[in-house]
């Protein structure tokens, strides 16, 4: 190798260094840190002197209570159901937008999809609350045009906490729905047509199978949102809508007990991983193909 | 998200330091309730002396956990009640003794001022000066719901639907107080009184089918009375009679068995920066005229004596109308709060809220 290759390579490697040094500072001391912090502080307790020690007691809390393993299995089944539900909303929408219109409006069609997530989750919900609630929007107009008798309460159920999560995450299951479904190529569904196969053959042999990346990518997009998600359970979901997060937020604040949150944390991390993994396993896809 | 959740401490820090350059000196960074730092009074306050005071709004629990997440650093002063510093100051240090030489004390009335240094002392030196009181009862709609009278009302079937109140301890502690038990009596005994949250936790997990909402948010609460979705709430005094002055059938009701009273108060953060602005904000707030000024817009009492001749007449009238003194020498102030037992009603509420 000659000098100024050399030199060249050099070059490169620092640039590589100056540009990536953020990026691993922001991981390290953000991410990675407060982790480790949050790792060994759940697995210390207070014994019965009021000191601290080493002890799993806080993982064992989380089996031995019904309230938080019930509460935790709760939040990762509805999260999962909000994925699916998502799903099934935004794969027709995708398509329509790439396959169906004419091309002069897809541009229009996404901006619009876009445009409730320029404001913040926090007014979205209140938005849906002044709708729903018992003296709200929808509940007057079916007054008035004779429907009901009398208002009834359609916010703090299940159904409409899960109606909160499906809306705040759709845009990030359609996003790469409709990349994946930009590149697939019209005429194979036309010669599918031509074959004689019906609509749901040429759904489940060719659309989905092409469009599964995108699927799985944005199905980990929303699953982790829904999961970690604190605001629109809470708000819309009212009286009986105890998600797992809300317990950690419970713990740090409430109880001021941070070595009994930060074990929750994790386990909230483990299951997330696990369901994550799970899928990816499902759908054979890999994690590092998919977030391309 | 959830990476989100657990960084905010270390983010807070990392705007603490990077902060250090663009802060100037005269800043007062004040951590209190809503409705506490009126812009009126922030406006006077930087007219008189040129600090600027930046308010962050916030509840006891979040004070005491994001004065703890930095060592008691970020903030020039807090307002905590008075019953949650004692133990929180023993466990965790992040308050600072008051000097009282720098505190105006004529402007307070003694007898709050000697309760509220009794019930913070830690290490044989005050940690607070009060600043204002109020009660925690039921807020009645009186025209649907007439015979509403105590806390268990909160649990009767015949409200079904209509009835609000916060998952906080404060509840927990009036549906005691409601079933004939005195639950201040058994702080100090942690069996005792975990025996008889459960008692209290299991009422409420009865009653619950009865429950409209559990509200977290004061204006959230105040707009469900307003709008009839609610005739029946646990909510503090001012908040009660904010909306008496909308509608007068709407008033506070002092239940039969004890408004609990409680005290918020001036504490000065551990590592405080600016501490001659923060006794500078405490000598202002404290003026009559100043506190009868925050009592006419908020409704609740301040520690400051003589604010009674500013005080607007309607306010005044409050008290007389929802006061008597067979009310006033029942109310139930809060004892400073041992430490452990936090953990004790959290795991109830957390169950209470987790209930079918």
């Amino acid at each position: 190798m000659n000098t100024s290759a050399r030199a060249k390579n050099r070059n490169f490697r620092w640039g590589l260094l100056f540009f990536l040094a953020p990026v691993c500072l922001w991981l390290f001391l953000l991410i990675v840190l407060p982790h480790i912090d949050l790792l060994i502080m759940s697995f210390r307790a207070e014994n019965d002197m009021g000191d601290m020690v080493w002890s799993l007691s806080n993982y064992r809390n989380f089996f031995e209570e019904p309230v938080y393993w019930l509460t935790y299995v709760r939040t990762a089944i509805y999260s999962v159901l909000v994925t699916f539900l998502t799903f099934c909303i935004t794969l027709p929408l995708a398509f329509y937008i790439t396959k169906v219109v004419c091309p002069r409006y897809q541009g229009f069609l996404t901006i619009l999809l876009l445009m409730p997530f320029w404001v913040s989750e926090l007014v979205r919900v209140y938005g849906w609350m002044i709708l729903l609630r018992e003296s709200g929007v929808v509940n007057h107009f079916l007054l008035k045009i004779g429907l009901l008798n009398q208002p009834i309460e359609m916010l703090y159920r299940d159904t409409t906490m899960v109606l909160g999560l499906v809306y705040t995450s759709m845009l990030f299951m359609v996003v790469p729905l409709i990349s994946v479904l930009e590149s697939l190529d019209d005429s194979l569904i036309e010669a599918a047509h031509d074959l004689g196969a019906n609509t749901w053959s040429i759904l489940f042999k060719i659309i989905i199978p092409h469009a599964t990346p995108g699927i799985v990518s944005g199905s980990i997009v929303v699953f982790m949102l829904t999961l970690g998600n604190y605001l629109t359970p809470n708000l819309m979901g009212g009286k009986n809508s105890l998600w797992f997060t809300e317990q950690i937020y419970n713990q740090f604040i409430a109880s001021f007990n941070w070595n009994q949150g930060s074990a929750f944390g994790f386990l909230l991390l483990i299951i997330s991983s696990l369901i994550v993994w799970l899928g990816l396993t499902l759908s054979r896809q890999k994690l590092g193909k998919v977030v391309q | 998200m959830k990476q989100k959740t657990l960084c905010i401490p270390l983010l807070m820090l990392a705007l603490l330091i990077f902060g250090f350059g663009t802060v100037s000196a005269e800043t007062l960074q004040l951590l209190t309730w809503s409705g506490y730092a009126s812009k009126a009074l922030v406006d006077k306050f930087e007219a008189e002396t040129g600090i600027t005071v930046k308010v962050t709004n916030s509840n006891n629990e979040e004070m005491i956990a994001k004065l703890r997440a930095t060592r008691g650093a970020g903030f020039d002063l807090a307002q905590p009640s008075q019953d949650r510093v004692q133990s929180v100051q023993e466990k965790y240090k992040i308050y600072q003794p008051i000097d009282m030489s720098k505190v105006d004390t004529d402007q307070i009335i003694p007898a709050m001022l000697e309760a509220v240094k009794k019930n913070t002392t830690v290490g044989g030196k005050a940690h607070a000066v009060p600043f204002c009181w109020g009660t925690s009862g039921l807020v009645v709609n009186k025209k649907l719901a007439p015979r509403a009278r105590d806390y268990s009302d909160l649990m009767n079937a015949f409200y079904n639907g209509r009835i609000a109140y916060r998952l906080k301890r404060p509840t927990l502690i009036g549906l005691a107080f409601a079933m004939g038990e005195n639950p201040f009596a058994k702080y100090s005994d942690p069996k005792a009184y975990r025996a008889l949250m459960e008692r209290v936790g299991q009422a409420m997990i009865d009653a619950k089918p009865f429950v409209k909402l559990y509200w977290t948010n004061g204006d959230a609460l105040l707009e469900a009375m307003r709008s009839g979705e609610v005739h029946v709430a646990m909510a503090w005094d001012g908040g009660g009679w904010k909306l008496f002055n909308e509608n007068s059938n709407i008033d506070f009701v002092a239940p039969v068995s004890g408004a609990l009273g409680w005290i918020d108060t001036f504490a000065i953060p551990a590592k405080a920066k600016n501490v001659e602005a923060a006794y500078k904000w405490i000598n202002f707030v404290l003026r009559p005229q100043n506190a009868a000024a925050f009592t006419n817009s908020q409704k609740y009492g301040t520690a400051s004596r003589g604010s009674l001749e500013y005080l607007d007449p309607s306010v005044r009238d409050n008290f007389v109308r929802c006061f008597p003194p067979i009310h006033i020498n029942n109310i139930k102030w809060y004892p400073p709060v041992p430490a452990k037992l936090e953990a004790i009603e959290g795991k109830i509420l957390d169950k209470v809220k987790a209930a079918r």
